[in-house]
């Protein structure tokens, strides 16, 4: 029982604090019993008011262990998984993460807090939050952004629910990509059926959208076009102004998918007529988590009363100085009920943090100068790939971010399960097809990688 | 450091109490008549964006002098704050130091569970072993997918469900996606149900949840004892039910006792019955949701398991369900191979799967604390903190100078702060060092003061607690009005900021 709090330091609670419950309950038995005493019972069991047909008198048959053992128990099983090198993106993207953004966000201030219906007491993450809706606006040239929604995918979904509260549009039919991401896809589906609307498709040309398609596809009916920058197999989107002008001209809602890494060096969609920007804001600050996720949503101030999730505003406070708050909340659930813009409540802030601070540390210079690396990391390693026989990159002829696909003359899942023979993991997106993804996180690796692949391909 | 704060450290100001209350002086930083100033007023830098001088196609010799794209592909500059990473640390520093959290002191908000967080986890879930790619084979994370699979398994077990997913991102995400499941199910048995029964005192997310997926949402009222009114239950169901969602113990802290008539009367009307986890914390070990004719459920692992808030998420909203709703479970779910040449775990669509609620796979490494936390507490230990959490409820209740109209409670009461304003009195409680309750909310207590403090308080730190909250019964209505003095902001003017959005720094004169 070593490593079990043991609190006071007098050897009486040594006796007999909860040795025997949770660690984190710091009742000692003689406490237990004061308190008991005070409220007129004779157990804890007797607090419970549960009728017999329904009390629980079985085990979970989970052992109690101590902290030690719980690390050194998942630490081993975590260490099951392989230690591949990744070149892996479509919508999860790697970029180092500076020390201080763990330090900071790992503060208890900011960890262990709950969401700020207390201001007064909750100005600091009140204003990083600000800060970050503030880093949104700048980025996107929209006048409203959101302090967080759960992903890329559910903030897509939010977008087309908006859809169908904004009065200048009309119709039930969503226009996405045709190479849609499946799981955003399946996202947004979800989303669309509560309301009745459907997901449609439009076609793509050469990895960027086919403006011609859209067209065909485009009439009255339809509520939110979608668009992606760079797109999913990480090309740059070449049409995103001749995009919003057909949304426009059909009423529909123009929804624009990016990152904070590329916004600041891509055409800004305010510029391209963008209704709203979703989006994964985690490429910044957060680094890869099996796809957690930070959606990001800013759109046009005409919208705001229909924002789902929270917002940050200024405020004054009794001495008039300024201070943050969170705002409109009869947007939201716990004030508008089944009327509310969306059910979100607690979703991704500390994330949104994370990023604020990983931002701050950049600055403008850093920001650009990584998204610029992020054009000429896939370029360079795309032109030595090429180089190898069996392989032809990129396979679109276009620019490209983060990201790019190969053709491989083998199997392309014979070719990636032979890079993961050799410790690299890759997508296998068709038959011949792979997709690779570099930047400065695993940029270190490229030669090696390089070298696999012509072992391999 | 400027001219900061008139209020010092003298009690004067604070009423007498039976119990030395605890003082606070929340860190107030200020400049020029501003708190902390903002990143932007700290610096701002203008980038202009080059293009290649090349026309972008990479292949010229001029690119090294020029940027890497095209003109027509590029914005033409970037205006954010450019600041040294000390200025970064100093900045997020003060900002921290006017947050209050967990280890601050006591955080009794009701329907939250604001537990300690245990620091092993957040230790776990930096390992690089677990920072991988969704999109890595299912035989290269089989450590990612070993959790996963021991979680599900555990959360089955501490709720007597048939089989859980981790893919809901929250609470409320949680709620979407079981009664997502609800309608998927009632379709597949071809039958067309538009309404889901909700009681009046129910968390917003559920009404709010019910309209997103589709339905009517039916208010149920409560009988006089603050419990779901059977006559007024066999009214509202019918036909048209496809599910109730009731949260046991309600958010009064009363147990539904008669859970199993409420189980058949929904059921006998081909309803479903809907279990909102907020108040899982009351029963652990006690009573399972599954036992009590649930058949679908979430799991808040940021209240019962623990998992910290990180003021406003990410937490994770896992949904159990029973064996005959299993087929309809989001996609992709983890279990245990059948043949293990691939590795003991495997990613597999279910059989009638409802589709997606996230585009990955949830909020893993919340899920990865969530495991550690039930790992390190096991049975006992689990066991205990619903003990520990009822007992410190009703201990507390016990100890101060407010009526709570309705027992018996469990892990948290209601109290009414009788003439007073409940959002007064809590803002007058943070001046005493303790996070106020929950307020205003259920409308059933006339100024609810919903009070949940969770099992990590001590007899000693409840005590502190008591004393606040009766020392704020005590004073005068100009005081509380003014409240709070002693933290880092003053009273702040909500429904001024409301009228006239300011929502970046742009909107800023």
């Amino acid at each position: 029982m070593w490593d079990r709090p043991i609190g006071g330091g007098n050897s009486l609670s040594r006796m007999t604090r909860n040795t025997q419950g949770s660690p984190y309950a710091p009742h000692t038995d003689a406490e237990t019993a004061a308190m008991l005493a005070a409220v007129g019972a004779d157990s804890e069991a007797a607090l419970f008011d549960i009728p017999e047909g329904v009390a629980f008198d079985d085990t979970f048959d989970i052992p109690a262990r101590s902290e030690r053992a719980v690390r050194r128990e998942i630490g081993r099983t975590l260490d099951r998984t392989d230690d591949l090198t990744e070149f892996l993106g479509r919508g999860h993207y790697a970029h180092y993460v500076p020390s201080l953004v763990d330090d900071i966000a790992r503060r208890q201030e900011f960890l262990t807090s709950y969401t700020q219906y207390q201001p007064e007491v909750a100005q600091g993450f009140l204003q990083a939050l600000f800060e970050y809706q503030s880093i949104l606006v700048e980025l996107t040239g929209l006048d409203v952004a959101n302090c967080s929604m759960y992903d890329a995918a559910c903030a897509l979904g939010e977008a087309a629910t908006l859809s169908q509260r904004v009065r200048s549009v009309s119709g039930d039919r969503l226009l996405v990509p045709e190479n849609l991401r499946e799981g955003k896809r399946a996202t947004l589906e979800q989303y669309a059926r509560g309301p009745s609307l459907t997901v449609d498709t439009y076609p793509t040309e050469g990895g960027v959208a086919d403006v011609d398609g859209l067209h065909e596809r485009l009439d009255g009916d339809v509520a939110m076009v979608y668009a992606e920058t760079p797109t999913v197999c990480g090309a740059i989107e070449e049409h995103l102004g001749a995009i919003g002008e057909a949304a426009a001209d059909n009423d529909a809602l123009y929804v624009l998918g990016s990152d904070p890494v590329a916004l600041a060096l891509l055409e800004r969609p305010a510029d391209v007529g963008a209704d709203v920007v979703v989006g994964e804001a985690d490429v910044i600050g957060v680094g890869t988590t099996y796809g957690m996720g930070l959606g990001l949503f800013v759109t046009r101030e005409e919208y705001l009363r229909q924002v789902p999730g929270r917002l940050v505003g200024a405020a004054e406070d009794a001495t008039d100085r300024r201070t943050y708050t969170l705002t409109l909340q009869t947007r939201e659930q716990h004030i508008r009920k089944e009327r509310a813009t969306s059910n979100i409540c607690t979703n991704q802030a500390w994330l949104a943090l994370r990023a604020a601070v990983h931002a701050a540390l950049l600055g403008p210079d850093g920001l650009v100068d990584l998204a610029e690396e992020c054009v000429r990391l896939p370029r360079d390693l795309a032109a030595r790939l090429t180089e190898i026989r069996g392989i032809r990159a990129p396979v679109h002829e276009r620019h490209h971010f983060r990201e790019f696909q190969a053709h491989t003359d083998q199997p392309a899942a014979a070719v990636a399960a032979d890079l993961e023979a050799e410790g690299y993991a890759v997508h296998v997106v068709g038959e011949h097809r792979l997709q690779i993804c570099v930047t400065d996180a695993n940029a270190h690796a490229v030669d090696g990688f390089v070298a696999a692949m012509r072992e391999v391909a | 450091m400027s001219d900061e704060p008139a209020d010092t450290n003298e009690r004067a100001d604070v009423a007498d109490s039976q119990r030395e209350y605890s003082t606070y002086d929340q860190a107030r930083w200020s400049q020029d008549g501003v708190y902390e100033p903002l990143l932007s007023e700290k610096d701002s830098t203008t980038v202009t964006i080059d293009a290649s001088a090349d026309g972008g196609d990479g292949e010229g010799e001029g690119e090294a002098s020029g940027g890497p794209l095209p003109d027509d592909l590029t914005r033409d500059s970037l205006t954010l704050p450019g600041l040294a990473e000390p200025t970064v640390a100093r900045h997020y520093v003060r900002l921290s130091e006017m947050n209050y959290g967990v280890e601050s002191g006591p955080f009794p908000l009701g329907s939250c569970t604001m537990k300690y967080n245990p620091k092993f986890t957040e230790d776990l879930a930096r390992r690089p072993s677990a920072a991988v790619h969704p999109d890595r084979s299912d035989r290269s994370v089989q450590g990612v997918l070993g959790v996963m699979h021991g979680l599900q398994d555990y959360l089955a077990r501490i709720g007597g469900m048939a089989d859980v997913t981790l893919q809901p991102p929250a609470g409320a995400a949680g709620e979407f996606t079981g009664i997502q499941i609800a309608r998927a199910y009632h379709e597949a048995n071809g039958e067309e149900r538009t309404e889901v029964v909700v009681p009046e005192s129910a968390h917003g997310t559920n009404f709010a949840t019910a309209a997103m997926v589709g339905f009517d949402v039916v208010e149920l009222p409560s009988d006089e004892d603050g419990r779901v009114d059977l006559d007024a239950l066999r009214a509202a169901v019918g036909p048209d039910t496809a599910a109730l969602m009731l949260t046991n113990p309600n958010t009064l802290g009363l147990f539904e006792r008669d859970i199993e008539a409420v189980a058949d009367i929904v059921h006998d009307a081909g309803g479903l019955l809907y279990y909102d986890g907020a108040n899982l914390n009351a029963l652990l070990g006690r009573a399972r949701p599954g036992d009590m004719g649930f058949d679908v459920m979430h799991y808040n692992v940021h209240k019962t398991f623990a998992t910290p808030h990180g003021g406003g998420g990410p937490g994770a909203g896992p949904v159990g369900v029973s064996e005959e709703l299993v087929p309809y479970l989001p996609t992709p779910h983890v279990r245990k191979a059948p043949d293990q040449e691939g590795g003991d775990f495997e990613l597999v669509e279910p059989a009638q799967t409802i589709g997606k609620v996230h585009g990955f796979q949830g909020n893993w490494p919340v899920c990865l604390k969530a495991y550690a936390y039930i790992a390190r507490l096991g049975d006992p230990g689990l066991r205990d903190a619903s003990a520990k959490a009822v007992l410190n409820a009703n201990y507390l209740a016990s100890q101060i100078d407010y009526e709570v109209p309705y027992g018996p409670f469990h892990h948290e009461f209601v109290a009414s702060a009788g003439d007073a304003d409940a959002a007064d009195v809590a803002k007058r409680m943070l001046d005493y060092g303790v996070h106020p309750p929950t307020t205003k909310w259920p409308e059933t207590v006339d100024e609810a003061l919903m009070t949940e403090p969770t099992e990590i308080e001590s007899k000693d730190s409840l005590d502190d607690l008591a004393a606040a909250f009766d020392a704020v019964a005590g004073e005068d209505e100009a005081t509380v009005a003014a409240a709070p003095k002693r933290t880092a902001a003053r009273r702040i003017d909500q429904v001024a900021a409301a009228r006239s959005p300011r929502l970046s720094w742009h909107d800023l004169d």
